[in-house]
């Protein structure tokens, strides 16, 4: 990933940053400055919350390039606690035991790691509440 | 008020055609098209292609396409929607037609996607279709994306692994009549049952393979004296862009909008459709599919294959020429391949299992995860 476009999103990835629509209420974990669901510009950007569940998820078997040496790792469709939903990885956990509705808690990891001398890109990541 | 008709068709063998170019392939079904036609130019050439910029490094596609077909100075766009590029190319031309501006043109899909070598590339490739910022980001592959939705669904709705099986099994049988079909071959349950996980629970035999293809449609607004196929509606319609916003994930909510506004200007009700070209990118994406088109309701598409109603002799004949599973789905082309397909076996010159007399087909091309979704209606005599 370029420098320019990590660093645009940097807000979201590291602090789980959205937008909040003040006009229709619509809340995105997307930084937006006009509202996706009315289009007004009215915007303002809410942190989400670290808590929620799993709604699905898949074990990743076959990479895109870049994330082959995580494989296989698993992918979780979360709802966290405000009913809002994201995509993550789930880690530190058995691929096994993922199941859906399992609580979960964002952590703070390392993504991926472009080549030798690209950037190293951080984010959020989820794994089981004990 | 214009009318719209296919009156010639090309296709290219699905396969991996290496001693080929992108451009090369697309102009091979362009003038086997022109051909049939008894066309020699046409007033705008329309190019349905997602790829050819990262796999093929070649953009302004469109105006390389004429030059290899021989058809310098024709006007031409390349369109681009993921994998309903083909599709999106379709509606494209047959706006330009509605229009009035050109009287006869050219639709072309193409994808030339063995150029990327290695499996990562292609995978990666592929997954630019959903968005790079919120779900690539995660080390997402498309398939991921399609295994969410399965792993959902069968969860909601009590969905064994065999269940899908008996969809790919379907596709492999109905492509081993068709000479352009990719996979030509049978498979049993078993072999889709022990087939590798890509990304779980989507399976090896749940995906549809990567291969190289083209296939065209020429166009007119002038009715053909021999049994002329109508573009009788054209319906699109995007939805929310990413996955994780959608509010139903197991609803294909712009493929039911583009069915809708298809079906009104058709004037035709599920009821009346004798057959479907459904995009089965994944399994599961067939069975949504059927749900959107309106023949089954949310939950139960999976009982049309558990009741054999998918078959060619069922009450919905589904894929034909053996649907992206195993015809195959060279990205870019799919919509146009599947609007050729129907238009031939409205003809009664089908390449694949030959129905009695059917009047109205209907096809279902999806681009991204479902984002942005075609559906064409073909009416017969």
């Amino acid at each position: 990933m370029s420098v320019p476009k990590y660093w645009r999103i940097i807000p979201h990835y590291y602090r789980l940053e959205g937008t909040i629509c003040k006009n229709c209420g619509y809340k995105t974990p997307l930084i937006r400055k006009i509202c996706p669901n009315c289009g007004s510009d009215d915007v303002e950007r809410v942190r989400l919350p670290r808590e929620g569940e799993v709604y699905s998820y898949t074990v990743v078997y076959s990479p895109p390039e870049g994330f082959e040496r995580h494989n296989p790792y698993v992918i979780g469709l979360i709802k966290l606690k405000d009913g809002t939903k994201i995509l993550g990885q789930i880690v530190d956990v058995d691929p096994e035991e993922v199941k859906i509705g399992l609580k979960v808690r964002m952590t703070f990891r390392r993504i991926s790691v472009d080549g030798k001398s690209g950037i190293i890109q951080y984010g959020y990541k989820f794994k089981p509440v004990k | 008020m214009v009318s719209v008709y296919i009156t010639g068709v090309g296709m290219t063998k699905i396969d991996k055609h290496w001693d080929t170019t992108v451009s090369e392939l697309a102009s091979e079904a362009l003038r086997i098209a022109l051909n049939e036609a008894g066309m020699e130019s046409v007033d705008a050439v329309f190019v349905g292609n997602m790829l050819s910029g990262i796999v093929n490094s070649q953009e302004n596609l469109a105006s390389l396409v004429v030059s290899y077909a021989g058809l310098y100075g024709t006007p031409a766009f390349k369109v681009e929607a993921a994998c309903a590029s083909g599709a999106a190319a379709i509606a494209s031309a047959f706006i330009s037609l509605k229009s009035g501006m050109f009287k006869d043109v050219a639709v072309v899909g193409v994808e030339k996607m063995s150029d990327e070598t290695s499996v990562e590339g292609i995978t990666r490739a592929l997954a630019t279709a959903a968005d790079s910022e919120y779900e690539l980001y995660h080390g997402v592959s498309f398939t991921a994306l399609n295994a969410l939705i399965m792993q959902r669904y069968s969860y909601e709705f009590n969905v064994k692994p065999e269940d899908y099986g008996l969809w790919s099994i379907q596709m492999h049988k109905n492509a081993t009549m068709n000479p352009y079909a990719q996979l030509r071959f049978e498979i049993t349950m078993e072999k889709y049952l022990s087939s590798q996980w890509i990304s779980k629970p989507i399976r090896f035999m749940d995906c549809s393979p990567v291969g190289d293809g083209a296939a065209a449609l020429i166009l007119s607004s002038k009715k053909p004296k021999d049994s002329p196929i109508e573009i009788a509606g054209v319906g699109m319609a995007t939805d929310k862009f990413q996955s994780f916003l959608r509010e139903d994930l197991l609803t294909l909510a712009a493929a039911k909008i583009a069915a809708k506004r298809a079906y009104n200007m058709a004037n035709i009700r599920p009821e009346d459709i004798d057959m479907v070209e459904v995009h089965d990118a994944f399994t599961i994406m067939g069975v949504l599919s059927l749900e959107a088109l309106g023949l089954a309701e949310r939950g139960e598409g999976i009982e049309l294959l558990k009741n054999g109603d998918i078959k060619p002799d069922g009450t919905i004949p589904t894929n034909l020429a053996g649907g992206l599973k195993a015809r195959g789905h060279p990205v870019g082309a799919t919509g146009v391949y599947q609007v050729a397909e129907l238009s031939l076996q409205l003809r009664g010159t089908p390449v694949g299992v030959k129905l009695d007399n059917p009047n109205i087909g209907v096809a279902l091309n999806l681009g991204g995860l479902a984002s942005n979704c075609y559906v064409t209606v073909l009416k017969g005599e």
